[in-house]
């Protein structure tokens, strides 16, 4: 018997002598709203409130959009068909290789209104450090996408399919000076979330 | 446990005189937490259904801490299948030892790591860099704190004691930074660029966990910075730290705690990165490390296993009054405040035999836990066990028998409460800031009432007295 399995099974031997009689595991509701919520208006106001930037009119030049709003960006890296990029995920040999990256854009499957996040899972970012290592984010979103609350989000197949998954809510942060809130911190300085239709999907060019 | 039995008592009053000696220190650091104490009212007052999400994760909590060896042991299966390497320690030496083995297997030379309560309760870093290795925080509070020699002074904002004017004296000194440029978006991007080396360098990446979720197999890492999931995802190889607690049941689980956490702590609705791990990326390995460290004894003990629901939120250090004004290196210990002085005694029970005194016992603590554990009655529960155990000071144990005397004695107990104010009013500072009150020390002892409750009822209902004596 090596080690970890000696302690495994003193471990689970004494947890089994000590935990209390059993309680019961209580039902969980989803705590929906009884009035239908506006989703996108609500997912703006909380994405705002955690410094992430909103464009919910629609952009019918993607290209003209990203190099008006990042002018000096030079590696523009793109996770998504709808958007060329000057390199794909693919293309980087070591994932600190994404450090390199001015600009990414990816499109995320879901947005949730209550926290103003988006989930991303190693599926859209293919190298998971481009949404980390790069300075800029932009996401593409289909407001048809919303879900309402955190309970809703946790139904997202991500969750129990995929080996990492994130609901990424505004640009890196940190209050740890003085509790002074400030971007970014370790991650991506700023987070652009375009609201965008999915049905336009691969229509766009650059 | 990792610490030896025979450490003289921690003294917290003692220890928060350093700190109380700089008032700009001191004042600062109450209102930064009694602003974070706010904003976490404004946050929970936002959920209309903030106090059944509380009962609820509080129900999780006791039904999976009551079936844990069935839920680790679900976790372990799931995770296993996942492509997890899954390794269980029962003490903090097992735990460094499997972390160091791990890295000296492909001889790792820089770690970079995000924050873990449990590597701090367990000495990893020290025990690291004694075999060679070089550990990077990479949280901004922890690297501060690493980069001062010291152990963190709160669970959420290690280094939240400090002044900016404290952070960039200490950047100068070890990043050669502007030492007059107080700007704290400065301040942050002298450690981001301080950092990023290291994260692109780094062989091994290291997370603890918030939440492990026995059906997915998965760890739950909820951040501000985004530097658990560089950490994670950049070097080929993941290590994560967890607490046998942290285990919930199911995904549908984990939406209550996450909707409470940063609510609880920050009063922000969720943290930037709310990230769940479930396995390795191809070509690279994940390591969980199951940590017991006197868990499981704690399981047992019948009044104060509830300690073990914690999620780590801070909000009852954030309220507690002893806390703000005393900074948390005070307690001497890994966990701090309210829930520091309700777990440090399960490690080891003469080194923290005077952290329960350091506590109003106002029952605020409780009532803004978002698991309801019952902090304030456990830590009248562990006051009541160093009684028992004969290890109160003197003093404190006169001070209980003489107010225990008296509030057996209705006739005393009138003539005390009726001397308070007068005595208040008319004594000199000397009497009543004496060193036999350890609370009157750095602390304006409250104004009594100028008429007491039995006074008050004499005047008013002169003919109902002896109903209510």
């Amino acid at each position: 018997m090596n080690t970890t399995t000696f302690s495994r099974n003193a471990i689970l031997d004494s947890v089994r002598a000590n935990q209390p009689a059993t309680k019961p595991m209580p039902t969980i509701p989803h705590f929906h709203t009884s009035t239908p919520a506006n989703l996108v208006a609500t997912f703006c106001e909380s994405i705002a409130r955690m410094a992430g930037v909103v464009v919910a009119e629609d952009v019918p030049d993607l290209d003209s959009f990203l190099r008006a709003k990042f002018p000096d960006a030079k590696v523009t890296c793109s996770a998504t068909p709808e958007y060329a990029g000057t390199i794909q995920p693919a293309s980087l040999n070591h994932w600190s290789e994404a450090s390199t990256i001015d600009v990414c854009i990816l499109r995320s499957p879901m947005g949730v209104a209550e926290t103003g996040s988006i989930l991303l899972s190693n599926v859209e970012l293919q190298v998971n450090t481009i949404a980390f290592l790069a300075h800029d984010l932009v996401v593409l979103l289909d407001p048809k996408q919303i879900v309402e609350n955190i309970h809703d989000a946790y139904e997202h197949p991500h969750f129990k399919m995929r080996p990492y998954s994130v609901l990424m809510t505004g640009p890196s942060g940190s209050g740890d000076i003085s509790g002074t809130v400030v971007h970014p911190a370790q991650g991506v300085k700023t987070l652009t979330v375009l609201l965008s239709p999915a049905s336009s999907a691969g229509k766009r060019t650059g | 446990m990792s610490q030896p039995i025979t450490s003289s008592p921690v003294d917290q009053a003692k220890n928060a005189e350093a700190f109380l000696a700089d008032p700009v220190h001191e004042e600062r650091l109450d209102k930064l937490l009694w602003a974070m104490r706010m904003r976490r009212d404004a946050a929970a007052r936002q959920v209309p259904e903030w106090e059944e999400l509380r009962t609820l994760a509080s129900e999780i909590k006791e039904h999976t801490l009551s079936n844990l060896s069935d839920y680790l042991i679900q976790f372990e299966a799931k995770a296993t299948a996942n492509g997890v390497i899954v390794h269980w320690a029962r003490d903090a030496h097992e735990h460094n030892q499997i972390v160091y083995d791990l890295l000296a297997e492909q001889k790792t030379e820089t770690l970079v790591k995000s924050k873990s309560m449990l590597t701090e309760e367990c000495e990893l870093r020290p025990f690291l860099e004694r075999r060679g290795i070089r550990v990077t925080e990479t949280d901004l509070g922890e690297r501060i704190q690493q980069l001062d020699d010291q152990p963190p002074g709160h669970i959420v904002g290690p280094a939240i004691h400090k002044t900016t004017h404290d952070v960039a004296l200490l950047f100068s000194q070890k990043y050669g930074s502007d030492p007059k440029n107080e700007d704290v978006a400065y301040l942050a991007g002298v450690m981001r660029e301080n950092t990023r080396p290291d994260f692109l360098q780094a062989t091994a990446g290291m997370t603890g966990a918030n939440f492990v979720v026995a059906e997915t197999g998965a760890i739950v890492v909820a951040t501000n910075e985004g530097n658990a999931d560089l950490s994670a995802n950049t070097p080929p190889l993941h290590i994560c730290s967890v607490g046998i607690e942290k285990i919930i049941p199911t995904t549908e689980s984990l939406a209550v705690f996450i909707r409470l956490l940063a609510r609880s702590a920050t009063g922000d609705t969720i943290t930037q990165y709310t990230s769940t791990f479930r396995g390795p990326r191809k070509g690279a390995a994940m390591h969980v490390i199951l940590v017991d460290n006197g868990r499981s004894e704690r399981l047992g003990m019948q009044r104060f296993w509830h300690s073990l629901k914690c999620i780590r939120c801070a909000a009852c250090m954030n309220t507690c009054p002893v806390y703000r004004r005393s900074g948390g290196l005070s307690y001497g210990s890994t966990y701090m405040g309210p829930i520091g002085i309700i777990m440090m005694p399960t490690f080891e029970i003469r080194k923290y035999s005077k952290l329960p005194f350091a506590s109003t016992l106002n029952g605020s603590c409780s009532n803004v836990c978002p698991v309801k554990i019952d902090v304030h009655e456990q830590i009248y529960g562990w006051r009541e066990v160093m009684e028992e155990n004969d290890q109160i000071q003197i003093v404190k144990k006169e001070a209980m028998r003489v107010a225990d005397k008296v509030l057996s004695h209705p006739s005393l107990y009138q003539i005390a409460t009726a001397t308070v104010s007068t005595a208040l009013e008319l004594l000199p500072h000397f009497a009543i800031y004496n060193r036999l009150n350890a609370w009157g020390k750095h602390r304006d002892v409250p104004e009594g009432n100028m008429e007491t409750f039995h006074s008050w009822h004499r005047t008013h209902r002169p003919n109902k007295l002896d109903e209510v004596s």
